[in-house]
């Protein structure tokens, strides 16, 4: 989507991660943990450049490294989060982590949301699962810049209360009042006040309005599959809709030849692409 | 070629072992059935009669490789703090590659591309191709499974090598292409070419002829995304393929790899090594979902990056130097070739009913 940025300072060794120190962990589900990250020193952190959506490789020296968005967005820089869901063997690592143990970071990676050409258009972000993180960051970044975006909504959803990361964020954007927040839930819950149903039907019911927005996605592949039918039903053209990608990344920089659609790299052409794009490219997802 | 000089065979094995005194000299060794590219030893007797089974490859991109090694450090002051250093490993050797065909070197040219991008560049191969040397023998005849000619290469072609061999008499009329390679032409065993050059040049021009008509593989980049979703024809020409992977392994112009984790103790290291696209776990992702689950799905990749994907990239060069090792070392006889002929000949179902 936006230019890769060409200021990396992975340029002279790629590979090389950075140590960063683990200043804070929130267990967000049974299966997902934040990490809130620094690097060497604060000038170090606070001439880290990045862009909302961009991702970074986490390396455990020993186990390996693996591909995670970084979802504190650049108008925040105290600390760089990283959201990870225990999948393998790396992300079982990273849970066993804890505050003061050391990181390997290798950041930014990728390209990012086009946040720049999204100015003054209506948002609408769906948020399924873990796909929440890549979406925070935007949010969160929007909100920092709050005059250049017009009505901002959120539909975040997963499969119960238990589920839902960046749960101690939820109230206040529930309560904001210059955005609006639907959450969802599969099924009922005790003392759950919120939509019951799945997110592709509970946006249907929420009716965003495609004229001058964008709507951005992320989730399970399954979610996103009936969520962009259901974009498509309420008049979202393809250059309208925003998701990003995920793929077994090595190197992250285009050289490993692993993460490849046909000439697209995810880790340097996305993660971010929009469905114009993604329809573009052979279905190999 | 800016200086031709000429050796004859008997002045080889000391030209060889002058040039071993000043850096690494790699050349085709023979080994049982096999020919490959190993160090040189001072009066060892070189195989350059024949192509090598593996391409020299290693030398520049080798198998494995460290990118860094780390230990873990307790802080003596505060034992539940542990500190990590990290030691990039980046140590190139002058090396000479002695012997290579045009064909393994034009696999360097395709890395370059990749290795040496415009906004990422990878410093431990830089490093060790700027560091290597190739001189290079010109093919006097093309092997069943040759087709240099086809993909921007032929059997003279000095692109990327800093010597040029050539085999005319008792011995080879040797041309420098690069100034890293006069250099190694400053040496009173060589004698100065005279009219050899001009038959060298023959030579090479006669080998060229020799391979007949090239194919024209140009039409492959657009075909071959067209036929993405034909799952049944690439089912089809993969069909007897066992997923072994020699076909990348030996290819030159192969360049993809992993990066795991040797851990000892409170050190190890982090290792680069070459990886295979025909393999099941290259794509594998950590939810169990692989975007390439059959083989026929990786074998479309594999064509596909070769003949499509990276011509697109870059200015229409195929990343294919039809040194036909994939072919000639395939248990089952999988060739290229055809499956790039077949794709380019291939009308959908649908035009073929409307043909009728």
């Amino acid at each position: 989507m936006t230019e890769n940025p060409k200021q990396s300072p992975l340029a002279a060794n790629p590979y090389l991660p950075e140590i960063g120190t683990v200043v804070e962990t929130i267990q967000e589900t049974h299966n997902i943990k934040t990490f809130r990250v620094v690097l060497g020193s604060e000038e170090r952190m606070q001439n880290f450049h990045y862009e909302p959506g961009q991702v970074g490789q986490l390396s455990v020296f020993g186990i390996g490294e693996s591909t995670f968005v970084i979802n504190s967005p650049p108008t925040r820089k105290e600390y760089l989060q990283f959201s990870v869901m225990r999948a393998g063997e790396v992300t079982t690592k990273l849970h066993s982590l804890s505050k003061g143990d050391r990181i390997g970071v290798r950041a930014p990676l990728g390209n990012a949301f086009p946040y720049e050409s999204m100015k003054g258009k209506d948002i609408i972000f769906i948020g399924g699962g873990i796909g929440m993180a890549p979406l925070r960051t935007l949010l969160l970044f929007m909100l920092d810049n709050r005059k250049d975006y017009g009505k901002i909504r959120l539909l975040y959803g997963a499969r119960s209360p238990q589920d839902m990361a960046f749960s101690y964020e939820l109230p206040d954007w529930l309560e904001r009042k210059d955005m609006e927040t639907v959450l969802t839930i599969d099924r009922e819950a005790e003392g759950w006040e919120h939509k019951v149903g799945l997110i592709p039907n509970v946006l249907l019911d929420m009716a965003p309005k495609p004229r001058k927005a964008v709507a951005v996605t992320c989730g399970p592949p399954i979610m996103i599959k009936f969520t962009l039918q259901a974009l498509k039903k309420l008049g979202f053209k393809d250059n309208q809709i925003i998701t990003t990608l995920e793929k077994r990344m090595k190197c992250g920089v285009g050289i490993c030849g692993r993460c490849n659609i046909g000439t697209k790299y995810v880790c340097v052409d996305g993660p971010v692409f929009s469905y114009e794009q993604l329809r573009e490219l052979p279905n190999e997802l | 070629m800016a200086e031709a000089k000429y050796i004859s065979n008997d002045k080889l094995t000391a030209w060889l072992d002058e040039l071993a005194g000043k850096m690494r000299v790699i050349a085709p060794t023979r080994q049982g059935d096999a020919v490959v590219f190993a160090p040189y030893a001072s009066g060892q007797s070189v195989e350059l009669t024949q192509e090598a089974t593996s391409p020299p490859k290693s030398v520049v991109f080798p198998a494995s490789e460290d990118l860094l090694r780390y230990d873990y450090r307790k802080n003596p002051e505060n034992l539940g703090q542990v500190d990590v250093e990290l030691l990039p490993t980046i140590t190139p050797e002058p090396t000479l590659v002695f012997g290579s065909r045009p064909c393994g070197v034009r696999g360097f040219l395709i890395f370059d591309r990749v290795y040496d991008g415009a906004i990422y560049k990878d410093p431990y191969y830089l490093a060790r191709r700027e560091a290597t040397l190739f001189a290079t023998i010109t093919c006097g005849h093309a092997e069943n499974a040759c087709f240099c000619h086809s993909v921007g290469s032929g059997p003279g072609d000095a692109t990327g090598s800093d010597l040029l061999l050539t085999p005319i008499g008792d011995g080879f009329v040797v041309e420098s292409v690069s100034d890293k390679g006069s250099q190694c032409l400053e040496s009173s065993l060589l004698e100065a070419a005279g009219g050899k050059a001009d038959e060298a040049k023959a030579f090479r021009e006669k080998a060229h002829q020799e391979m007949g008509e090239p194919q024209d593989f140009g039409p492959a980049q657009k075909k071959l995304l067209e036929l993405f979703d034909d799952m049944g024809f690439w089912e089809d020409v993969s069909a007897k393929c066992i997923s072994c992977g020699a076909c990348t392994y030996l290819c030159p112009t192969c360049y993809c790899f992993n990066i795991t984790d040797e851990n000892a103790g409170l050190t190890g290291r982090r290792v680069r090594s070459w990886d295979n696209c025909m393999s099941f776990q290259f794509t594998l992702e950590a939810s169990g979902h692989n975007p390439r689950p059959t083989k026929a799905h990786r074998l479309k990749n594999r064509v596909g990056h070769k003949f499509s994907y990276y011509p697109d990239l870059h200015e229409g060069i195929i990343a294919c130097c039809g040194c036909g090792r994939c072919i000639k070392s395939c248990p089952v006889s999988v060739d290229i070739r055809e499956i790039v002929t077949k794709a380019m000949a291939h009308q959908p179902p649908a035009v073929e009913e409307a043909a009728k």
